[in-house]
């Protein structure tokens, strides 16, 4: 138990200021006047919980030309995560327990998060045959989310049963909704814009349609089911009407479908190409007020980093995704906190308690107290600054590179350990 | 309209008309004997189709050639990915090469934007039709054809003109609201529901389910056929090709139904039987040969005033 440090006149979400004293990897002492051991100042800084992203793609195995998982959690770590949870869509897919238990080594090896492999639901994400989702739970990962994220579960039947089998393990099914026949071809939300642009439209009624189905599908069973990235108004009020029914989804929203609309898409640059797609302004509206009132329950990134050549073609050869992990506390304290819509609690739930949760991550997303484990974002809420195109991850296809957004993570703690200090990565990881 | 002509509405009123004007005088070339300027000796243009258009493809190549342009016809069939050469690669190669203007022709729509504002080329850029967003020369070719034929206009003001069939991926329709509204005529456009865009909120064109009733109560100036693509037919856009051409196809008994002085325009090439008969086709009221001749005159217009030294900044 070599460190231990204390943190000093940190704000916590509830606005007290306070001392933090870490000592291995947990929380020892939360009260003022706290000494022992290294001392940083964290005047003015606010402490969260370690965000939880639960919808990241880390591209490894298979992409590492993209990402690999430590790229990836690094770029976590700077954007204030200390835990992800990494989409199945590798190659191989993470359809196995070989290559969860893969995934879940390489993160501890990186040792800049914790990593929680998300296993396939289908077998090669084809949406024809079960995987093997009681080999992966019973893996040394541990799996409890599945998802073909990517592709969605179109097959009613397919939905319905593995909507039932995860309950085996207190697994949750999170679903990518898109009807795929109502989107063959699409390149872009279908509105007034899509029609001036000549762009196959991706409408809204695809993912409506399927996340409708699919709260019907589990009231029906009696299980779980999250909704990723929601990006449309009306998808909203279907979820807000499951919930009041007593239904038990949840819903998540990126970052993007938060700040950007489709109105992007004129200049025909790539980097505003993104599955689902950039929707209008009263969808980010309605998905505001829906994250502010908990209709929503957590923002995740769907951080999906492309190499350059992906994105620097015609927009109908260009790859979807967008990066996410590195500017998704900033676009969440604008939403939430320099709205003035709603406050510093909530953001700590949308992006670490409730993922944690939803997710069925124990050591993550704790309250800040004593016994807790020390996983803490450290944000300057004064700071404004001017996104760039260099960060930690091997992409570059930010769409918010050049806007001004607030915040910043001054220091990430990974489980007693800075990930992120004074705003720079840490040379190596906690091993 | 710099040095890129990418969209119709790229183009204000007076540009518009500006290039029509240079137009006229480049269709009087091509009555001459001799169909040749010595405009643009030492240019060099390239064609670079990016999929099939013999029609579009000669069209520039015998505009840029009379004007004395050097051109060199790039055919890279099929999409930049499977051909394994990307748009930039091929656009930076050319660019190496000394080409002084680019005609894409690319089945992305935005492809021609892409390569105007991604810096890998710096010189001229004309959109010759990319994907179902635009095609702007085609508009002013038909808006050439408008004016030709309602003699010693301007302009289009108050003209009427109904653009029936494929709306909803036709880059033709999109180019022709664009410089129609410029050039201040009225656009209506008839399709079955399918064949519309979800959202045309922001279009300013008045929408008909009917061509009978179009016909009837609006009684247009000019008819605009746009061609039904093969890859439409089996999509469920329409029951049968049968059905499509009963309703929204053009026939010898709506021919009779024209007001005296209107005419039928159609971009081609045609597909006779399906959204154009033949009686309408070859009928006097029929503009279909004239949009091609006009084509050239047109294509000649813009080459030359995206190229030519003095024009250089603004047409």
């Amino acid at each position: 138990m070599s460190n231990s440090f204390v943190l000093k006149n940190v704000g916590l979400a509830d606005g007290t200021i306070t001392d933090i004293m870490v000592e291995g990897e947990k929380i020892t002492a939360v009260q003022p006047g706290l000494s022992g051991g290294e001392t940083i100042d964290c005047s003015g800084l606010v402490a969260l919980p370690g965000f939880v992203d639960l919808h990241t793609h880390l591209r490894e195995p298979g992409f590492e030309q993209s990402e690999t998982v430590l790229t990836g959690t690094q770029s976590a770590a700077m954007g204030g995560f200390t835990a992800v949870h990494a989409m199945a869509n590798t190659s191989p897919v993470a359809d196995t327990a070989g290559v969860v238990e893969q995934v879940a080594a390489l993160g501890r090896e990186a040792g800049y998060a914790d990593v929680y492999p998300i296993g396939a639901v289908t077998v090669g994400l084809e949406g024809k045959q079960l995987a093997e989702l009681g080999a992966m739970a019973n893996s040394k990962a541990k799996v409890r989310v599945f998802s073909d994220d990517g592709k969605c579960v179109h097959d009613p039947v397919l939905m319905r049963r593995a909507l039932e089998y995860v309950k085996a393990f207190g697994g949750v099914i999170a679903q990518h909704a898109q009807d795929p026949r109502l989107t063959e071809g699409a390149q872009m939300h279908e509105g007034a814009v899509s029609a001036e642009l000549g762009l196959t439209g991706w409408p809204s009624v695809a993912e409506e349609a399927i996340i409708a189905r699919d709260v019907l599908l589990a009231e029906h069973v009696g299980s779980r089911i999250h909704i990723c990235h929601l990006s449309t108004a009306g998808s909203v009020e279907i979820v807000r009407w499951a919930k009041a029914r007593g239904i038990q989804v949840t819903a998540e929203v990126t970052p993007h479908h938060l700040l950007l609309t489709d109105e992007l898409v004129r200049s025909y640059d790539a980097v505003y190409k993104v599955n689902p797609p950039l929707r209008t302004a009263e969808d980010v509206q309605a998905l505001r007020a829906a994250l502010v009132d908990g209709t929503i329950d957590i923002i995740a990134t769907d951080h999906a980093p492309h190499p350059i050549e992906s994105k620097d073609c015609e927009w109908s050869a260009a790859a979807f995704g967008m990066l996410g992990l590195e500017t998704a506390a900033s676009i969440a304290q604008e939403v939430l906190i320099n709205s003035g819509n709603s406050s510093w609690s909530r953001m700590a739930e949308v992006l670490s308690i409730n993922p944690a949760k939803i997710a069925g991550d124990a050591e993550q997303g704790q309250e800040i107290k004593v016994g807790a484990i020390a996983n803490l974002a450290l944000i300057d809420p004064t700071v404004k600054r001017k996104v760039v195109a260099d960060s930690a991850s091997k992409s570059k296809n930010s769409p918010y590179v050049g806007l001004e957004l607030p915040g910043f993570i001054q220091h990430t703690i990974y489980r007693g350990y800075f990930t992120v200090r004074n705003g720079q990565i840490a040379e190596k990881g906690r091993n | 309209m710099s040095k890129y002509l990418l969209s119709a509405g790229d183009l204000s009123r007076a540009q518009a008309v500006e290039l029509l004007d240079i137009a006229e005088g480049m269709a009087d070339v091509n009555d001459r004997e001799i169909k040749k300027l010595p405009t643009l000796r030492g240019k060099t243009v390239v064609n670079l189709f990016f999929e099939d258009s013999t029609r579009t493809r000669i069209s520039f190549e015998l505009a840029a050639k009379r004007l004395s342009a050097d051109v060199i016809n790039f055919s890279a069939k099929g999409s930049s990915v499977s051909k394994g050469e990307s748009l930039k690669d091929t656009a930076q190669t050319l660019e190496a090469m000394g080409a002084d203007a680019v005609v894409i022709r690319h089945q992305a729509s935005g492809a021609a934007n892409v390569l105007a504002h991604s810096g890998w080329i710096n010189g001229a850029i004309v959109n010759a039709g990319d994907g179902t967003h635009e095609h702007p020369t085609q508009a002013l070719l038909d808006a050439f054809t408008m004016r030709k034929r309602i003699h010693g206009k301007n302009s289009l003001d108050g003209l009427k003109v109904a653009i029936v069939g494929d709306v909803l991926h036709s880059r033709v329709a999109r180019s022709n609201l664009l410089l129609l509204n410029t050039l201040g005529a009225e656009v209506h456009f008839v399709a079955p529901p399918t064949l519309l865009p979800a959202n045309p909120a922001s279009w300013r064109a008045k929408l008909h389910y009917s061509l009978d009733e179009t016909l009837l109560v609006e009684k247009p100036d000019v008819v605009m056929m746009l061609r039904v693509q093969a890859e439409r037919m089996n999509a469920s856009f329409f029951p049968t090709e049968r059905e499509y051409s009963r309703i929204w196809g053009f026939n010898a008994d709506r021919l009779k139904t024209l007001k005296p002085g209107a005419f039928l325009m159609h971009p081609g090439p045609m597909n006779r039987g399906l959204e154009i008969d033949a009686v309408s086709a070859d009928s006097p009221q029929s503009t279909v040969l004239e949009q091609v001749a006009n084509g050239v005159s047109v294509r000649m217009a813009v080459l030359y005033s995206l190229l030519s030294g003095e024009r250089s900044t603004d047409v």
